[in-house]
């Protein structure tokens, strides 16, 4: 017997969180002397109002999509995987190495192969706290967390001793040839007749980005791995008992996660920057485990919440732009709907629990 | 039966009990129309009991009655939602566990709270030191525990680290904590679970003794055969209500299980005699030791024949748990073992789990919640855990065809009588012995030849006892094997064909049901062995 | 698509209303932020100065994501701003696609050169600064050793180490110029506790006088500077205040000097490659009460000198960032 709904669960707690979010975010803009309401307004037309806006809203979304997708994974199987920003930077190195590897004559031959690139080298980043963790006991959260670091380190050493061109300052490698160009919605959507932005990120990743989370469906919840994963997850000594190998669903599991985590690369180091830069994932790896979170671990909330954070960074941004709201505010509105959605999560639900029972003893009386 | 002898004395111990105690005596405690939800299960509904002052009043009830729930109010764990609490004839308002200590009510819990690299005396004062400095607080308990230990046969070295202590000793300093705490009222919720017979006993005179000497005593327990034992009136709950009470000299056990179930149950498991077979499990000096480096099985030898049941009996924790583990898969060991005459992989490189299954050896683990099931999961993911690779499974290499493994689940849940029938409900929302019927049925319909099975009744309702034990004694007719771990005497006796006692790692020896009993059985769960029959322990 | 539609009409009316700020100018700082107390901060200086001496309102943004360079830039150009001024050599690859698309819109980018009609490029000639510093530290060392603590190992940082030794070495031909890169990462910039351990290093290893060129982490230089008792030379912005009486000098680039000149000029923007050096007070020596006591007649006698050569041409510094070599070390 369940105390709520499913519906409610799925969707009325995180709105109300959000809305807590959105009200206490308003308090403090006001606290600054700016006005709520115009924020809002500001932040709906940035991300929503144009193509353009959307296409940098959908970009950012792509990203948190991938990641959102590799922290559950390994969630799934009750694994902490901090370090979705190395493995993307290290995703990113990959998808680099194939882009400026061969002149590509198309990017439908080029796309494949970086994805392969991106995932290989974001999987082998993250096979290594792994295989601490499953054979060694160290605990996954430090080690991945560790492994930003010298992931950071490691790119940027690259970066200057072998990418850079050589006479230019910033640390950034070769732009990738025409033949790497990935479509962007403009490019798209045009055969359609339908007009969108040329100068907007949003490119084809996105539609890879949604196969993704069909994939992840597809392994979670209809094969023998994804059962494993999840059993293992649950409860690592039935898992034991069902003859199931926790080192091979640890490295598996996290294997996963770091591909997924390289793939994010095709969408920012592909498909818009066009060149591996410094500190690539800008914190995307981060922003996952948020997103996995408010989730629920589930594809579809995954992409709900995706977009929600790609609102808030394309929106906070238009909120820097027009309304001379610091990007520290912005940062601090973002922080909030991760506290209300993710750490806050029981102050809503104890109290909408008590409200259905009430409720359902209402109509029984 | 347990023998009393009176020793009363009035002690500063126990200030506020009376100077006698009779039936006569008025109400230590009444509770007054209770009633507890939690959400929209009603855990206790309208609850009445009176309990005199120096008795011992039992609470009878199958897993989830209400019981804990009942007791937790009465400790201050939980709000009721309605009723009121009497102690000594007054109104209380029982808020918190300090709140109940100060009306007198102590509490023996089934997972003791104690901690264990502190000497008993220590855990004795914890939480009731008096001022700032603990030399007073030492002194004057160790005084204390000096009475009462001579009063009640409650003795244990009180400088002793309770880590050391038997499970029976760590019981008593959890008596002592709340006699320290001056308590008249003194509840035990299931006290029983982890003694040996003999050590039960023991408990039992304690409680005549505190019995005696005005306490009031009220046992929580779902074994008739204590609440026969010791206690002077019993009441009986049954889906969160209060059935009956009765005076336990004026019932029977058949009687007090047909409340509780609400139906005729038949407590004698009804079985021919066995015709064992060829050898099918062979067990050669197996040794275990755990991660911690403790050696847990000390070299034992076993044989299960097709056809019979081999029950091991022994108190938890004396190596059965491991020598599951091992034939299940997933402990490593050394020795031999061999299965329809072939020797199995002991080191794990080589087995797990999955492979055993694959050589006819099923398993219902004794912990049904952290090994047999994954709660969160629905009752088919349940049914197809373990057996996942089976290809009647898979629509395809890759994808599994879940439509299908839904119908076989809840194909084998009806041949197995699971309620509610409905195959996608988690597991967690099933009774105990509904989830226990599930896992018997994942295991019982792969048609094992040999079946491993750990404590098959724990927590399972006296109802869905009868249906347990009845498929188990079905499938060693059909001629399998099995091999059956629980620390349930009775079913050991009424179960077996044959009965092999564990004890600190080692067999202490081996007994057909019909020519032994539970003092014996009990004797060598002790690990006293009278040496009948030295050559049938496994171990020099 | 009448979603789309209302997309778009909301989106026009959105780039109306924004066009009442018309032919304001634009600032857009780099991701290390407005108030990092060295390059940034001081083109938000530069844009301050000129709001408060012409009484005009511009608008600014700070960056969290490297591809909001091209989103801002193209924001601005779209919404009227002109001139739209960044700071930073990381804005090149966003700026040359978008300088194209808005060839109405003047662009200013500091530190780099990005060729077109409608840009204006400013560096600055940091290795004649550094050639000053260099001469100041060779006359206030007893001995022949100095240093450098760089922050984010690149070319901009060895152009100003590579002028710094050479000014040094003008003095003592024989000395030694010690150089270190804090990292080579951006954290480079913010990493005040190895800004000290290199400090003590290079104290240990004879250094009189170190130069830091590394943004937040020099103030750990700074600090670790006076504790060992040795000098040190401040960067970017006059940061002689910061320790007063062990901070022999700074180097100072006024990037607030480009900015305000750029705002000035509005959209009558003078586009074309511009070098701010010696002669044009785009860099220089900090001197002020704080370091008066530090620097001596001769010493300054002989930056005078040196400035007028520089100047004049006599003295060529050498470039290191024209091939990415040092003939000083």
């Amino acid at each position: 017997m369940q105390a709520m709904p499913k519906w409610a669960d799925a969707i009325l707690i995180p709105f109300i969180s959000l809305l807590l979010a959105f009200i206490l975010s308003g308090l403090m803009i006001m606290a600054i002397g700016k006005d709520p309401v115009v924020a809002v307004q500001t932040m709906v037309q940035g991300a929503f109002g144009s193509t353009n806006g959307l296409g940098y809203t959908l970009y950012y979304t792509t990203n948190f999509i991938f990641t959102g997708l590799a922290i559950a994974v390994a969630y799934q199987a009750r694994l902490f995987n901090i370090g979705g920003e190395g493995q993307v930077m290290l995703g990113g190195v990959g998808v680099a190495l194939v882009c400026l590897a061969i002149d590509w004559p198309h990017w439908a031959i080029a796309l494949p192969a970086a994805m392969i690139g991106g995932a290989v080298f974001g999987a082998a980043w993250a096979f290594i706290p792994a295989y601490l963790q499953a054979k060694r006991g160290s605990h996954i959260v430090i080690t991945t967390m560790m492994f930003n670091f010298i992931a950071s380190a490691f790119v940027g050493y690259l970066l200057i001793n072998f990418l850079k061109v050589p006479g230019s300052m910033s640390t950034e490698s070769a732009g990738f040839p025409d033949g790497a160009h990935l479509p962007n919605f403009h490019d798209m959507l045009a055969p359609f007749g339908i007009e969108f932005s040329a100068n907007s990120p949003a490119n084809i990743a996105f539609l890879i980005a949604l196969l993704a989370a069909v994939g992840f469906w597809v392994l979670i919840w209809k094969t023998r791995l994804g059962f494993e994963i999840r059993s293992f997850g649950a409860s690592e000594t039935a898992a034991k008992y069902a003859g199931i190998n926790p080192v091979r669903i640890t490295i598996i599991a996290m294997l996963i996660s770091g591909a997924l985590c390289g793939l994010m690369a095709i969408n920012n180091v592909m498909g818009e920057a066009e060149r591996l830069i410094d500190n690539a994932p800008e914190g995307a790896g981060f922003i996952g485990i948020a997103v996995a979170l408010m989730g629920r671990n589930h594809p579809i909330g995954i992409v709900l919440a995706a977009l929600l954070f790609g609102f808030l960074v394309q929106g906070g941004a238009e909120l820097n732009l027009w309304e001379s709201i610091p990007r520290e505010l912005v940062m601090v509105i973002q922080g909030l709907v991760i506290l209300f959605t993710g750490a806050l999560d029981n102050m809503v639900r104890r109290p909408l629990e008590k409200l259905f029972l009430a409720l359902r003893k209402a109509k029984e009386a | 039966m347990v023998v009393t002898t009176s020793q009363g004395r009035q002690t500063s111990a126990a200030p506020s009990s009376p100077q006698t105690a009779s039936m006569s005596d008025p109400l230590a405690i009444e509770l007054r129309g209770i009633s507890k939800a939690f959400g929209p299960v009603q855990a206790n509904k309208d609850i009445s009991i009176s309990v005199r002052k120096g008795t011992i009043h039992g609470i009878i009830g199958e897993n989830g009655a209400g019981k804990s729930t009942l007791m937790s109010i009465l400790y201050g764990f939980y709000k009721a939602d309605s009723g009121t609490v009497l102690i000594n004839g007054q109104e209380v308002q029982i808020t918190s566990s300090q709140a109940a200590i100060n009306a007198g009510i102590g509490m023996v819990f089934q997972h003791f709270k104690l901690v264990e690299n502190f000497t008993v005396l220590e855990n004795v004062i914890l939480g009731a030191e008096e001022g700032a400095l603990l030399k007073p607080s030492l002194g004057k308990a160790r005084k204390l525990l000096q009475q009462l230990s001579d009063e009640y046969e409650l003795s244990v070295d009180p400088d002793a680290l309770v880590e050391n202590l038997s499970v029976g000793h760590q019981q008593r300093v959890e008596i002592l904590k709340a006699l320290y705490r001056q308590a008249d009222i003194l509840i035990l919720d299931e006290p029983t679970g982890v003694l040996t017979p003999a050590e039960a006993d023991h408990l039992f005179r304690i409680l005549q003794g505190l019995k005696e000497q005005g306490k009031t005593i009220i046992l929580i327990t779902h074994k008739l055969r204590e609440i026969m034992d010791v206690t002077d009136s019993v009441s009986v709950m049954r889906r969160g209500e209060m059935t009956d009470t009765v005076k336990t000299s004026e019932t029977s056990p058949e009687a007090l299980a047909e409340l509780m179930v609400g139906r005729k149950v038949l407590l004698e498991v009804e079985k021919t005699p066995a015709a064992p077979g060829t050898p099918i499990l062979e067990v050669e000096n197996l040794t275990v030791v755990d991660a911690q480096g403790v050696i847990r099985v000390k070299g034992i030898d076993l044989q299960v024949r097709a056809g019979e049941i081999l029950g091991i009996a022994g108190v938890a924790g004396n190596g059965q748990t491991e020598l599951l583990e091992v034939l299940g898969g997933y402990q490593v060991g050394t020795g031999v073992i061999r299965m329809n005459g072939e020797e199995l992989d002991l080191t794990g490189n080589a087995s797990d789990g999955q492979s055993r299954r694959e050589k006819g050896i099923g398993h219902v683990p004794e912990d049904r919640h952290d090994e047999g099931l994954i709660l969160e999961f629905s009752a088919w993911e349940n049914i197809m855990f373990g057996y996942h690779h089976d290809p009647e499974y898979q629509k395809n290499g890759l994808i599994m065809d879940t439509a299908k493994i839904k119908q076989i689940a809840y194909d084998k849940m009806e041949r197995f009588d699971t309620r509610p029938l409905n195959e996608k409900l988690p597991a967690k929302s099933f009774s105990g012995g509904n989830q226990q019927k599930i896992v018997l049925a994942r295991e019982i319909e792969r048609n094992p030849d040999l079946l491993l099975i750990g404590q098959p009744t724990r927590g399972v309702d006296i109802g869905a006892i009868e249906f347990i034990h009845q498929q188990i004694v079905a499938l060693r007719d059909q001629g399998k094997a099995i091999l059956l771990v629980s620390v349930e005497l009775d079913e050991i006796l009424s179960l077996s064909d044959r009965i092999a006692v564990m004890f600190d790692g080692k067999i202490m020896g081996e007994r057909l049901p019909a020519e032994t009993d539970e003092r014996e059985l009990g004797m060598l769960m002790a690990g006293i062995n009278n040496g009948a029959d030295a050559a049938q322990s496994g171990d020099a | 698509m009448t979603l789309m539609k209302s997309f778009l009409g909301a989106a026009a009316t959105l780039a109306l209303t924004s066009g009442a700020a018309l032919a304001d100018p634009a600032l857009i700082f780099d991701l290390g932020g407005k108030f990092d107390k060295s390059f940034n901060e001081s083109a938000y200086n530069g844009a301050e100065r000129w709001a408060a001496e012409t009484g005009g309102t511009y608008r600014d943004v700070e960056l969290t994501s490297d591809a909001q360079r091209e989103q801002a830039l193209r924001r601005f150009a779209e919404s009227g701003y002109n001139p739209v001024v960044m700071a930073g050599f990381n804005f090149a690859t966003a700026l040359e696609t978008v300088a194209a698309d808005f060839p109405d819109t003047k662009f200013a980018i500091i530190d780099m050169v990005v060729d077109a009609p409608n840009v204006k490029s400013v560096v600055f000639s940091e290795h004649e600064g550094s050639y000053l510093v260099g001469v100041a530290a060779a006359y206030a060392a007893e001995g022949d050793t100095v240093s450098f603590i760089g922050g984010m190992d690149m070319p901009l940082i060895s152009k100003f180490a590579c002028g710094y030794a050479q000014g040094f070495k003008s003095v003592k031909p024989d000395g030694t110029v010690i150089v270190n890169m804090t990292g080579t990462t951006p954290a480079a910039w913010n990493d005040p506790i190895k800004g000290g351990e290199l400090t003590r290093a290079q104290k240990a290893a004879g250094s009189e006088v170190v130069f830091a060129a590394a943004g937040g982490t020099g103030l750990g230089v700074l600090q670790t500077a006076k504790d060992e008792g040795i000098l040190a030379i401040g960067v970017d912005s006059n940061q002689n205040y910061l320790q007063p009486g062990t901070v022999l000098t700074s180097m100072v680039k006024r990037v607030d000097n480009a900015v305000y000149d750029a705002f000035m000029q509005g959209d009558a923007l003078e586009t074309g490659f511009s070098v701010m050096g010696l002669s044009n007070g785009g860099v220089g020596v900090a001197m002020d009460d704080n370091n008066a006591s530090l620097m001596t007649d001769e010493m300054t006698a002989a930056l005078a000198d040196a400035e007028a050569k520089i100047i004049s041409g006599e003295i060529v510094v050498h470039d290191y960032m024209s091939d990415e070599t040092c003939p000083s070390y």
